[in-house]
């Protein structure tokens, strides 16, 4: 367990590394720089700018630098935003995408793992048919699409909910943004779910379950159920990352100070330090993410070793 | 198939007669699947359409794409020549639908040749070669798997600004990751098989073999795969479009008119509506006809 854990992290290392690289030189070879603004600077302040920042130096040695200080926990000072660090950006605008993005996956699982079992205990009904083509739907439509939708119709035209905005995180402002994220997982994860049902429901133990007279609900419940979710532990990972696409456009229409839509303008501002923060972050996560799903995996399943 | 049995001079049973006399190959049987898969055939016929619309249809239109009109600034929808309105320069939408529709199912096609190419010869020469080369390659794409790719896209449209070029490669690039894991998977199966076995004591070579014996056989996969993963690079422009990454005007795709559809929806709801639509359409035709391939093409699922 903790080898596996070891070495699972030896490789996460050189991955995150890789990341940066990559990130870090993509990011210099763009045109442009963070301090084009409006008004062109005079040669002699920007050459002070750059000094201030470290950017008169050779690329390879600013790159030493930063990796030097991501090792000590420093993603150093925001390029554009004065006075502030990457790490204080991160603070400020990861709860948005956090309450997002932990209130879609939560609803999603609940919604999809409920469609995904009653559509595979009514196979080839009606109820199935139904569930399947909601999957079916909410695959083929793409959150850019449902969100302008929602908006136009429930905020615009009917006015129940509120268009866009935070407003410091009240309940009518997450709805939307929070069921345009959840609707695509929920046609996922229904599918797995439903997929992992019919298998299982088909295998022998069930079987000896059924001949032992156990009632259909305890059936479902205490024995098909645990082994039929079990694909879904290895979607956590792709989940979150869909996750963290979807709120890119999510944050973007509903106007939402999240992670997402600062990635984007700091990407084309050229805040350097405030984007490889953001990937660094995101990479990360996504790590981790993985890493929790194979172990919870092998918990879960003992047919699952780790090696 | 029972119905056939007991009434051997049906039509039916004739036919089946008929064909199992002639000897059915494992892809006759395929296509009779996908054939009464009535999903599949559906998005069949729809694709077809869409494709036939995106090729001749911009030729079609009383306007150019491109053509700004200042006296039908959002024409609504039939009004002034405009069978689905117009936008906020007064362009056509059905023009600019149609050459969106053109755009994006080019950069489905094209991205995904090239994640295609990659994908099988990755996946063909790791599963062949086998032992070290085989997980270092497999280790590579484990790694790449567990990146943020939607950002490395970003910043490659960032850095090197929005050209169409770019917008192939790169999705195509992203794209491969999960088609190389299925053919290595395939070729491992493959090559202690009897008749590549045959063929390397027949003389030939490891990258005959390959190209001869092993890709041959990993089509059915593959087909699949591909059908998906057009709908996955269709939606993966857009998305980029959608951001105001990908393809610029006064080009459109369907993910800028999307886009722009958003911005004035509440003015004029038909720029939202019909991009939409046709989006929805196009994936799901992609969807029905993938999942019909797969239900037709699977082993597992006979």
């Amino acid at each position: 367990m903790l080898r596996f854990i070891g070495r699972r992290l030896l490789i996460a290392i050189p991955t995150l590394f890789l990341v940066i690289t990559v990130a870090f030189f993509m990011m210099r070879a763009a045109p442009g720089s963070p301090f084009d603004g409006e008004r062109k600077l005079s040669p002699e302040i920007e050459a002070n700018v750059m000094a201030k920042y470290g950017m008169d130096r050779p690329l390879h040695e600013q790159y030493a630098a930063y990796l030097v200080g991501v090792v000590q926990g420093d993603l150093g000072p925001s390029l554009k935003y004065k006075d502030k660090s990457v790490l204080q950006i991160l603070q400020e605008n990861y709860r948005v995408s956090l309450t997002l993005g932990l209130s879609a996956i939560i609803l999603a699982t609940i919604i999809g793992v409920s469609l995904g079992v009653l559509a595979a205990l009514r196979q080839n009904q009606t109820t199935d048919y139904v569930v399947m083509t909601i999957a079916i739907l909410g695959v083929c439509i793409p959150t850019f699409v449902t969100a302008p939708v929602l908006v136009l119709v429930i905020a615009s035209k009917l006015g129940w909910l509120p268009s866009a905005g935070w407003n410091g995180g009240a309940l009518p402002n997450l709805i939307l943004p929070i069921v345009v994220l959840t609707l695509p997982q929920v046609a996922i994860i229904s599918r797995l779910t439903r997929a992992g049902m019919v298998e299982v429901l088909r295998s022998n133990y069930i079987r000896t379950a059924r001949a032992k007279g156990l009632p259909e609900n305890r059936i479902v419940r205490r024995h098909a159920l645990r082994a039929a979710i079990l694909p879904l532990v290895s979607y956590l990972g792709p989940a979150a990352a869909g996750l963290i696409t979807g709120s890119l456009v999510v944050e973007k229409i509903f106007n939402l100070p999240g992670l997402g839509k600062f990635f984007v303008i700091s990407a084309l501002q050229r805040d350097y330090t405030v984007v490889m923060g953001m990937v660094i972050f995101y990479a990360a996560l996504i790590l981790i993410l993985n890493l929790i799903a194979d172990l919870l995996q092998a918990a879960l399943d003992p047919r699952v070793r780790l090696s | 198939m029972t119905g056939t049995i007991l009434t051997p001079g049906s039509r039916v049973g004739a036919e089946t007669m008929e064909k199992a006399a002639r000897g059915r190959s494992l892809w006759d049987d395929a296509r009779r699947r996908l054939m009464r898969n009535k999903a599949a055939v559906g998005g069949m016929i729809v694709l077809g359409l869409l494709v036939l619309a995106a090729i001749i249809g911009p030729y079609f239109t009383p306007y150019a794409y491109d053509q700004i009109n200042k006296d039908h600034v959002w024409a609504p929808p039939m009004t002034q020549g405009h069978l689905l309105g117009a936008d906020s320069l007064g362009r056509d939408l059905l023009a600019r639908l149609l050459t969106g529709l053109r755009v994006s199912l080019a950069i489905g096609l094209v991205a995904t040749t090239v994640s295609l190419i990659i994908g099988v010869a990755w996946g063909a020469i790791a599963g062949y070669v086998g032992g070290r080369i085989d997980e270092i390659m497999m280790r590579i794409v484990d790694v790449l798997y567990s990146l943020p790719f939607i950002f490395f896209v970003i910043l490659l449209m960032v850095t090197f600004g929005s050209n169409i070029i770019l917008i192939f490669v790169a999705i195509g690039a992203v794209e491969w990751l999960t088609m190389s894991r299925i053919v290595r998977g395939q070729t491992l199966s493959l090559k202690h098989k009897e008749f590549v076995e045959a063929a390397r004591a027949a003389g030939l070579g490891d990258g005959g073999i390959i190209a001869k014996h092993i890709i041959p056989n990993l089509l059915g996969p593959v087909v699949v795969y591909v059908t998906l993963t057009i709908p996955a690079v269709i939606l993966a422009e857009s998305f980029l479009s959608f951001l105001g990454l990908g393809v610029q005007p006064p080009m459109a795709s369907l993910g800028t008119l999307i886009a722009n559809g958003a911005q004035d929806m509440e003015l004029a709801w038909w720029l939202l509506v019909f991009p939409s639509l046709t989006m929805v359409v196009t994936l799901m035709s992609f969807n029905f006809i993938g999942d019909g391939l797969r239900d037709a093409i699977d082993p597992k699922d006979r």
